[in-house]
């Protein structure tokens, strides 16, 4: 493999860890500015010099803000990509754009018009992700400003009232569809609020000055179920139970964050609930790969910087929670060594330092057949012991690597461009969602750059395939 | 209350303190030391105060100093030895004597004092600084010709000092916010730059959690904040293990246990460093129950670090609570010369004799130690008339050469 070609693969390698794992928000190292600022440069250094390669991860499971951002930068540099590469990305997009949450497809939409991106492709782009949206006239409502802004800017011919709804919304006395009806109502309506989806509700409750258990109660039938997720701390505090919920329908990073946002006593007390959610979330994340992993054990950091920061709460501590239960279904023989805690993984809390290397020698004297080390890498008691220790493995003990290792990272490191390594020899990959841990394991083989370029074109060609393949089908 | 004398020991016994593993961020090591078994019947408590008052302590007939005051530490005690956690998770304080805040100015009566009978409030650091400021503070003892009227009758009235709070020193926040505090860590040793900037020492954990953020409003010499400007990053602590030696699990652990000792080790030297070494003048300020709350002073010798402190010690004279400060070289050799002046009884000569100058050179240390207005102008000017007529001298005399 040429030097060039070494480079290539970790750069790449880096872009795909910094995409799945990074949401430019503030983390417990650094801050949001600093998180912002690097992966910014980061698309810029990847969309310049490996144009098809970017394109290519939106087949992988990276996160929305990635993926949007990856989106807009496309569209905004289509003068530079060639008649076959815009035919590519145009599919990819395409499909894309139907994966994304609307929220986060009216953010592109709306950053395209910021920057001035109207073109013939742009706006039939953005036309047919319109007409795959079920409901105009819902998207009327409850994402107003941001169609009225699509549509604008896209030129788009509206159907019906939504056109009226959006523009000239003082003119009709009476809508003939029932959501706009519902919303022209509910300006002077208490009762005609209800029928509205809650973030459009809210406002207008709290303009009727309507009390807030009364609200809750009211708008239940209208949550979506992360509003309902989101709401249970709220609703346990208003007395609330129209909002309770099923939590075992709930995805599991979403549960562990949830599990871990309550007191300890609280966790304990519903021990029974919480695990069972979580076991049961965990069975329709593996799927049928449940039982098929082997002996696994998992070294799962809990120390303080696991934390996270204002805006992500005990995120890296979360995936490691999520990550514990996912393993136990996926292995047939499991064992999941926290860095303090002992006892119930339900009850861990961030505190203490990274003292990584110790335990992940007890993981490895076990022998199993994949160690998975969940950190955020800051491993610093002492200092770089982690990435000793698995070297050492590697070379003396260990030389024809029966266990595969593979670290897990949560955090993307703004400094490094990278989640933060243990170590060079061992593969890295950025995690966000536990649920992807299977998908992210295919991917560990390239992370220690010994795989060679060819092989992960041919495979980020495959993935291509397969995404375009199976999203296309299907709709 | 009873006032010992004051007593001269060798440095401060951190006994049932060890040294935990040092976490760095850029120029500062921060060192956590825990206490495997911690002390349950004194505990403290901060109280905060608006951080923009500037608050005027008055320590007592005419000897107000101004300095700025982040927070008030209350410590609390109980005659028994039950466990103080009632008191350890309130943070208010049931007598709130001094909010004083219309005028936005806050005053203390003393720094040390008692709100009620179970309690003892004192600001941190500011003990130790009333200690250092108060140092020979009533002049001459003897009225030598030499001395202003002024500083015969009113001594060094007023003596200000000048500190950086810990939020003006690079890089402290950060360092503070991602550090991982241990589950039985009692106080925290700080270098900046790997010169030690203080060391800080509660009696429980739990105090230790709550003040620890108080690290960064209490105040820190000249020095440090020069010092986290100017340097980028200290070296890590970084073990390569011997591979070629390792031949089984047996040998890696063995290996990793022999780290971890270095490891250990090596914050241990440098936790010890600093307060084992200096003989230092210990004050009985007041005794409660068993405990003594004292400052210290340390010898003011120019050439090596120098802390002041305070400090809470139970009969069998184990550590408490800690907290120092230290001085920067301009602060040490002002000292130096006070404490050098007090054993002499402020005679110019003798003391010139045993700092190795003559009377001249002496006076000129004074004045540019900013304590020229203590001595009488024509003394001052003589000293100054001397050395330029020396050193004209010695140029007319090196010109016939060139």
């Amino acid at each position: 493999m040429s030097r060039a070609e070494r480079v290539a693969c970790e750069d790449v390698v880096m872009f795909v860890n910094a995409a799945i794992a990074s949401t430019a928000q503030r983390e417990f190292h650094s801050d949001a500015a600093a998180q912002r600022l690097s992966l910014g440069f980061l698309h810029e250094y990847v969309l310049g010099n490996y144009r098809d390669l970017y394109a290519a991860t939106l087949a992988l499971d990276i996160n929305h803000l990635n993926a949007a951002m990856i989106v807009t930068n496309l569209l905004r540099t289509a003068r530079e990509a060639s008649g076959e590469q815009r035919v590519t990305e145009g599919r990819l997009i395409a499909v894309r754009l139907r994966s994304l949450p609307p929220q986060r497809v009216y953010g592109v939409l709306r950053e395209l018009r910021r920057l001035g991106v109207n073109n013939r492709r742009t706006r039939a782009i953005v036309r047919d992700w319109l007409a795959t949206r079920p409901d105009p006239a819902f998207d009327a409502v409850k994402y107003r400003r941001s169609l009225a802004v699509a549509a604008r800017h896209a030129h788009l011919r509206l159907p019906g009232e939504v056109g009226m709804a959006l523009f000239d919304w003082r003119r009709p006395t009476r809508y003939e569809t029932p959501i706009l009806e519902a919303w022209r109502r509910a300006h002077f309506e208490q009762r005609a609020l209800y029928e509205l989806p809650y973030t459009v509700a809210e406002g207008l409750a709290a303009q009727h000055g309507i009390d807030r258990a009364r609200f809750l109660s009211g708008i239940a039938p209208k949550l979506t179920d992360g509003e309902r997720l989101r709401l249970q701390a709220t609703a346990g505090r208003h007395k609330v139970h129209a909002i309770a919920m099923d939590l075992a329908n709930a995805p599991l990073t979403r549960l562990a964050v949830y599990a871990l946002s309550l007191p300890r006593r609280e966790r304990a007390r519903r021990r029974d609930e919480l695990t069972g959610a979580l076991h049961a979330a965990a069975h329709r994340a593996a799927r049928r790969q449940a039982g098929t992993w082997g002996r696994v054990v998992a070294v799962l950091d809990d120390s303080y910087s696991a934390a996270g920061s204002g805006m992500k709460r005990r995120r890296p501590l979360a995936v490691a929670l999520a990550t514990h239960y996912l393993l136990e279904t996926l292995a047939a023989e499991y064992t999941g060594l926290w860095l303090h805690h002992r006892g119930d993984p339900l009850l861990v809390h961030p505190i203490g330092a990274t003292g990584l290397g110790e335990r992940v020698l007890d993981g490895l004297q076990q022998r199993p057949d994949r160690l998975v080390i969940v950190s955020d890498g800051w491993d610093n008691a002492p200092p770089g012991q982690a990435g000793e220790v698995l070297r050492v493995w590697r070379t003396r003990l260990d030389p024809h690597q029966a266990t595969s290792v593979v670290h897990l990272n949560p955090v993307y490191d703004a400094d490094t461009f990278d989640v933060r390594r243990l170590d060079s020899g061992v593969a890295t990959v950025g995690v966000r969602d536990a649920e992807d841990v299977a998908a992210l394991v295919e991917l560990a083989r390239f992370a220690t750059g010994s795989a060679e370029f060819v092989e992960l074109r041919s495979h980020l060609a495959n993935r291509v395939e397969r995404f375009l393949n199976t999203e296309e089908t299907a709709s | 209350m009873t006032t010992p004398a004051d007593g001269i020991t060798d440095g401060i016994d951190l006994t049932g303190l060890t040294a935990g593993p040092a976490q760095t961020w850029g120029a500062v090591r921060l060192v956590p030391l825990l206490r495997p078994i911690p002390i349950t019947d004194l505990r403290l408590h901060a109280r905060l105060q608006d951080p923009v008052d500037l608050s005027i302590v008055d320590v007592g007939g005419r000897t107000e100093y101004l300095s700025y005051i982040p927070h008030a530490f209350v410590a609390t005690w109980t005659t028994d030895t039950t466990p103080a956690a009632a008191y350890g998770t309130q943070l208010c304080d049931p007598a709130g004597t001094i909010a004083v805040d219309c005028i936005r100015l806050a005053f203390h009566r003393r720094m040390a004092r008692r709100e009620d009978k179970q309690r003892l409030r004192f600001l941190p650091q500011h003990l130790a600084m009333e200690g250092y400021l108060a140092l020979q503070f009533s002049g001459p003892t003897i009225a030598w010709q030499e001395w202003t009227r002024h500083a015969v009758t009113r001594g060094l009235s007023p003596r200000v000092e000048a500190s950086y709070t810990g939020a003006a020193i690079t890089g402290l926040d950060d360092a503070l916010r991602v550090f991982e505090i241990h589950p039985d860590q009692c106080g925290m040793v700080l270098y900046v730059a790997d010169v030690l900037a203080g060391a800080f020492v509660v009696p429980h954990p739990d105090d230790y959690r709550v003040l620890h953020p108080s690290l960064l409003e209490d105040f820190y010499g000249e020095m440090l904040f020069h010092y986290a400007y100017f340097h980028p990053a200290v070296p890590d602590f970084a073990a390569r293990l011997d591979d070629t030696r390792i031949a089984s699990v047996t040998d890696l652990r063995t290996q990793l246990a022999q780290v971890h000792t270095d490891w250990e080790a090596f914050h241990a030297v440098m936790a010890a460093g600093l307060l084992a070494a200096e003989p230092i003048t210990v004050s009985p300020v007041q005794r409660m129950g068993r405990f003594t709350l004292s400052r210290f002073l340390p010898a003011f010798n120019p050439d090596t670090e120098n802390h002041i402190g305070e400090i809470i010690t139970d009969p069998s004279g184990r550590l408490a609570y800690l907290k120092t400060y230290r001085l920067s070289a301009a602060q040490t050799r002002r000292g130096h010369l006070l404490s050098q002046l007090a054993a002499h009884d402020w005679e110019l000569d003798a003391t010139a004799t045993a700092l190795g100058t003559d009377r001249e050179g002496l006076t000129l240390r004074l004045d540019r130690a900013g304590f020229g207005h203590l001595l009488r102008p024509d003394i001052i000017d003589a000293a100054r008339n001397r050395t330029r007529k020396l050193r004209s001298q010695a140029t007319k005399a090196r010109r016939p050469l060139d």
